[in-house]
């Protein structure tokens, strides 16, 4: 055992270093066996699209965001670059019967991400849902507004820099202490 | 490109213009005119199929119609849903459904609770189905963890899921008695759903919202005479699904109001995300427990039940088939439930037998450290998906390392579902509309989280 272990780690690496996995030009990693891509916002509706219509992946899961303000990432790819969002798009193809994970960097100075509604009018509410709790704009959405929170609501809930219970009285006109 | 030059963003210009039909702020019902042919296309449902101009082509004239409100108190709409109705007589045009009004910032809460805690945060959201919430939960930090379940836990957990299948169908056939005036039904549907709940106090210790299913395992084992309990409610179930056929199935009224009514086709519902009873009523046999097997569901024999029209009936006579289908898997959880434990013995997530923390100091440190501050689960980011009786119930799930999820987000079916409403609504009549919300069968509290 000892002796082949280095042996098949010399063969193995050359292979496996140079080269990402792309999946139509975005690098593709694996979480827990779990197949991710990490395509970016330009990219972003081109890829599902494709993915639609040539790949099989016919429904969109979920969409949701998160905010990586107080954790640093280790497991992207080379080449994406690390931002504050992230916009996390499932999908899923029933033909191969697997999920497909789309993570996309988002910058908290420019947090637009093209939306997805032309593809897949499913994600419609989802994306009020990441608007509403992120702040994050879906470019062309057709009605994007606050889905969860009252509309006269400030601030995004699920941002890192949110504090629970920060505002004590919920609702509108009531007299705040 | 910025968030304010979006149309309909409060505080921008143009927004009380009288551009709008109702005064509901940021959410309210625009002028046709206003909003443009994606407006149109939504109501019609034909996001796919026809060009903005000519879905605008035939639109009504916004003089001529009625905008009403429905909800959020109105008993048909389950809970706390709001729709907006736009009406041109009795026929419904355009459909906005509302929500929020039962928010409680689960995601966020979420964030704050150890994975052991987490639980009895998930399994509020459905509450009609709370052992699946428990469940994906579960499964996910499972999969962060990387932990493997002994067979009579994932076993043990299967056959609480059926359970609460079984109720949660029984909850539906009830409402949708009572919301379509069969209020026996209602009577019916109740008494089988809380002869259910018994048993699922009998193992858990609650009617709902149990926090059983844990991480690693369960809380519990099987209490004594599990098998006879569940047998003679299992026994006694198929004469009363017989009493339903004739009170309902097969009743000229019911059918009258059910079919044909609602329809979706499965392009339409897999372009919606609609999954569940919504996208198999569409002849699209598709049911994760099938096709992606998780738990032990690639070793049980069961049918998926699959509609032809996608109407309101098709959507009813599935719930009432895929009952007799959970029940064929219960029975086959008494006979084969396999012996030994129903927890994973792995320290790092399992607390240390009661007996053991009497003998030895580590143990108890060890019990004290996992109550206190929470077991730590690995880096990484998951997502997992189960069927719950709603359609595909998902947690994505991130960690930090540390012994909270740094985000814990569920993809409840029934948000995702509410979304075919105005398509089923268009052209229908005002009083089908509580028809089809109801075979839609969303659960709030999962919808606002």
């Amino acid at each position: 055992m000892a002796d082949d272990a280095p042996a098949t780690d010399a063969e193995v690496a050359p292979d496996v270093a140079p080269e990402p996995e792309l999946l139509h030009g975005a690098p593709v990693t694996y979480s827990r066996g779990q197949k991710v891509a990490h395509p970016t916002r330009e990219q972003l509706v081109d890829l599902v699209r494709t993915l639609r219509d040539d790949d099989g992946y016919v429904m969109c899961l979920d969409l949701a965001g998160v905010d990586y303000l107080a954790h640093r990432r280790a497991d992207l790819p080379e080449g994406v670059e690390p931002e504050r969002f992230e916009v996390v798009v499932t999908l899923i193809s029933h033909a191969q019967r697997e999920r497909l994970r789309l993570r996309v960097q988002v910058p908290e100075s420019d947090p637009v991400v093209p939306t997805l509604f032309e593809v897949h009018p499913g994600t419609d509410a989802m994306e009020r849902e990441v608007f509403d709790m992120f702040g994050i704009a879906f470019d062309g959405h057709p009605d994007l507004t606050r889905i969860l929170m009252p509309e006269d609501w400030h601030g995004h809930p699920l941002r890192k820099d949110y504090a629970v219970g920060r505002i004590p009285v919920q609702f509108k006109d009531a007299p705040s202490r | 490109m910025t968030i304010a030059e979006n149309r309909n963003v409060a505080g921008t210009p143009g927004h009380h213009d009288g551009t709008h039909l109702t005064s509901e702020g940021a959410q309210e019902m625009d002028r046709r005119s206003f909003a443009g042919g994606v407006e149109v296309l939504r109501e019609v449902g034909s996001v796919l199929r026809l060009s903005e101009a000519e879905a605008g082509a035939d639109a009504p004239d916004d003089a001529e119609t009625t905008i009403i409100n429905m909800g959020p108190q109105h008993p048909s709409t389950h809970g706390v849903l709001r729709l907006m109705l736009e009406l041109d007589g009795e026929t419904v045009l355009r459909t906005k459904p509302v929500i929020g009004y039962l928010h409680t910032g689960m995601e966020k809460t979420g964030e704050t609770l150890t994975y052991l805690q987490g639980g009895t945060n998930v399994t509020r959201m459905d509450y009609a189905s709370p052992i699946f919430n428990e469940l994906v939960f579960s499964l996910a930090a499972e999969k962060l963890l990387g932990v493997e379940l002994p067979p009579r836990a994932v076993w043990i957990r299967m056959l609480l899921s059926e359970l609460n299948r079984l109720t949660s169908h029984f909850l539906f056939l009830a409402t949708n008695g009572m919301d379509l005036g069969s209020s026996s039904m209602m009577i019916y549907g109740w008494r089988e759903r809380e002869e259910g709940l018994r048993i699922l106090e009998m193992i858990t210790g609650l009617r709902m919202n149990h926090n059983f299913i844990r991480v690693g395992g369960t809380a519990a084992d099987l209490p004594d005479g599990w098998q006879e309990r569940l047998a003679t409610y299992l026994e006694s179930i198929p004469a009363r699904l017989e009493e339903y056929e004739v009170l309902m199935t097969n009743q000229p009224i019911w059918r009258e109001r059910l079919q044909g009514v609602g329809t979706i086709s499965t392009e339409e519902a897999l372009a919606l995300g609609a999954t569940g009873p919504i996208l198999r009523s569409t002849g699209y046999g598709w049911d994760l427990r099938r096709e992606m097997p998780y738990l032990a569901y690639d070793e049980v024999d069961f049918d998926v039940v699959v509609g032809t029209y996608g109407d309101s009936f098709d959507r009813y006579a599935i719930r009432l088939n895929e009952i007799r289908e959970s029940m064929k898997i219960l029975w086959q959880c008494i006979e084969r439930m396999p012996a030994g434990d129903y927890r994973v013995q792995d320290k790092k997530v399992t607390p240390p037998p009661r007996a053991r923390i009497d003998e030895s100091m580590e143990a108890l440190i060890h019990h004290f450290k996992i109550f206190t501050e929470g077991f730590k689960v690995p880096e990484g980011e998951v997502y997992v998906g189960i069927e719950s009786p709603r359609g595909e119930l998902g947690c994505y799930l991130v960690s930090d390392g540390g012994p909270t999820p740094y985000r814990m987000h569920i993809r409840g079916p029934s948000f995702v579902n509410l979304q075919v409403l105005p398509h089923l609504m268009h052209g229908g009549l005002i009083a089908d509309a509580v028809a089809i919300i109801s075979s839609v069968d969303p659960i709030m509290g999962e919808v606002d989280r």
